[in-house]
């Protein structure tokens, strides 16, 4: 019984999540636009790098295509944090609050559109990289776990957008924090591999850096087929940091409530 | 022609929005942070690229990138001048200003000086990262004024274009409009590798875009090389009289709606 009245209310919330995102071009076009924008003058003006020795691949767009899913990956913690922080400024989630609601119902019901733009975006990516590019080396299979690991990062950021959100209360400090997110994005193995960066401290900071795996665990199935290797250490990050920022988001959530 | 009206008011605009730029977060941290993360992902994480086959400036990829992100600044200097005019309307202020403004002229002016200032201050800091970071300028004090001129004039036009399009709409909704097509023209560019080495599409594009002699101009001046200068100057003026045009539409527009 109880366990039939969680799923009941994660399934209205999450609808009410979906439509709300979904409903919004604001939110949907440039999360698509701009990293495919991103992905075509990245491949064209980036092309000579691949004469570098030890580059993996003659195709800088195959290169490049890893960055599209983590790029629309950052603009669903942007999407995720501004709905939450929306429905703080609006009172929804004060009037919730007085409702029987459950917070994990609360927590899952939120993000279930951060994962379906999520989906929308893994799909038309790995599209486009099959339309234009030289199709994904790990086959269908692999098209299916760059999707399912696309979706893992998706959820790790919305939740920090959540985190972020649910603290501050605010949708200014999220966009705020936006930027920070392309940092992380930029410090990573983004334009070049690991091995053949140069300066020795950005090296240093893209090994640290998880994004760097997430777009090794891509950048895998894309170019070379099955990596082993690659794709435990980009889920286990991907998986790691959706795990820390949900029960970052949740702790956060429960101060929110009690707040309210 | 430009009167005592028109500096009263240039300096009252510009002081205003110098203080908010100076005193707001949310205002001076994307300025700050956007170009440099451009540098620093750039000159850092690309640096080998200055080996690739045809990569022939000599004055190092560090100094590459930096000619790039210069520009990059100047022009975003600019255009964010443009979110503040819009800001400035949404809030009813320019309206006000508009009503009481001896010289409307002063205004556009005013908001000029701001984001001279505001793309001296981004420069400045950028600049001391660079230098810290390895930049090694092989040009003269000449070539120097040649380089900053040039970003001058890109400022301007940058800042004209998106006044124009703030006091057009009036509403900070018109962003996107401001600045998707400032993005468009610098990385249509030779940004990351000289035009020589671009491939596809982007070398086309980067052909009939008017921002590549620009950057390659301010290149030539930081190698102490100069190249293609009078058409970079050309460019670069013609852009500040065509966008100086688009403002003065753009502030008639607003008057006859204040």
């Amino acid at each position: 019984m109880r366990r039939s009245t969680l799923l009941v209310q994660v399934g209205v919330l999450a609808r009410r999540s979906v439509v709300r995102t979904l409903r919004q071009p604001a939110m949907v076009v440039p999360s698509l636009v701009f990293p495919l924008m991103l992905l075509s003058i990245n491949s064209s003006g980036l092309d000579s790098a691949t004469k570098l020795p030890g580059f993996p691949t003659d195709s800088y767009f195959q290169f490049a295509l890893a960055i599209a899913f983590v790029q629309g990956a950052l603009f669903s913690a942007n999407s995720a944090g501004t709905n939450v922080a929306s429905d703080i400024e609006s009172g929804f989630l004060n009037r919730l609050a007085l409702t029987p609601l459950r917070r994990l119902a609360l927590m899952v019901g939120q993000l279930a559109g951060i994962l379906a733009l999520g989906l929308i975006q893994a799909v038309t990516f790995v599209l486009v990289g099959v339309a234009f590019g030289d199709g994904i080396a790990a086959g269908f299979d692999g098209a299916l776990v760059i999707v399912a690991l696309s979706l893992v990062i998706s959820l790790a950021f919305g939740c920090i957008g959540a985190f972020v959100a649910l603290r501050s209360g605010s949708g200014e400090a999220v966009q705020g924090v936006f930027p920070l997110f392309f940092a992380a994005l930029f410090l990573s193995s983004m334009s070049l591999p690991r091995d053949l960066i140069e300066t020795d401290w950005f090296r240093t900071v893209a090994t640290w850096n998880p994004v760097s795996y997430m777009l090794e665990a891509i950048r895998s199935l894309v170019i070379e087929g099955w990596d082993a290797e690659a794709l435990a250490l980009g889920f286990a990050c991907a998986g790691g940091l959706a795990l820390v920022a949900m029960l970052a988001a949740s702790a956060a959530l429960r101060t929110r409530l009690v707040r309210t | 022609m430009i009167g005592g009206a028109f500096w009263s008011v240039a300096r009252a605009v510009a002081w205003r929005n110098i203080h908010n730029f100076f005193t707001n977060p949310a205002i001076i941290v994307p300025s700050l942070l956007f170009p440099m993360f451009f540098f620093t992902a750039f000159a850092g994480g690309l640096s080998r690229v200055d080996q690739v086959p045809g990569f022939d400036y000599q004055a190092g990829y560090t100094t590459f990138v930096y000619g790039f992100v210069l520009l990059q600044a100047s022009t975003f200097g600019g255009i964010f001048t443009g979110f503040s005019v819009a800001r400035d309307f949404e809030s009813g202020f320019s309206r006000r200003l508009l009503m009481a403004a001896r010289s409307h002229g002063g205004i556009v002016g005013g908001y000029w000086l701001a984001a001279l200032t505001r793309a001296i201050f981004t420069v400045s800091v950028i600049t001391a990262v660079a230098l810290i970071a390895g930049l090694d300028v092989n040009g003269d004090a000449i070539d120097l004024v040649g380089l900053y001129s040039l970003a001058v004039f890109v400022n301007a036009a940058a800042m004209l274009f998106g006044t124009g399009i703030a006091m057009r709409l009036r509403t900070m909704q018109a962003g996107p409009l401001m600045q998707v097509p400032a993005f468009l023209l610098l990385f249509l560019a030779p940004v990351w590798v000289p035009y020589d080495l671009l491939t596809g599409w982007v070398q086309g594009a980067a052909s009939f875009n008017p921002i590549t002699l620009v950057l390659e101009a301010g290149r030539g001046f930081l190698a102490g090389d100069p190249t293609k200068v009078l058409p970079a100057f050309g460019v670069a003026l013609l852009l500040a009289a065509v966008t100086m045009l688009w403002a003065r539409g753009g502030l008639r527009s607003a008057e006859r709606a204040a």
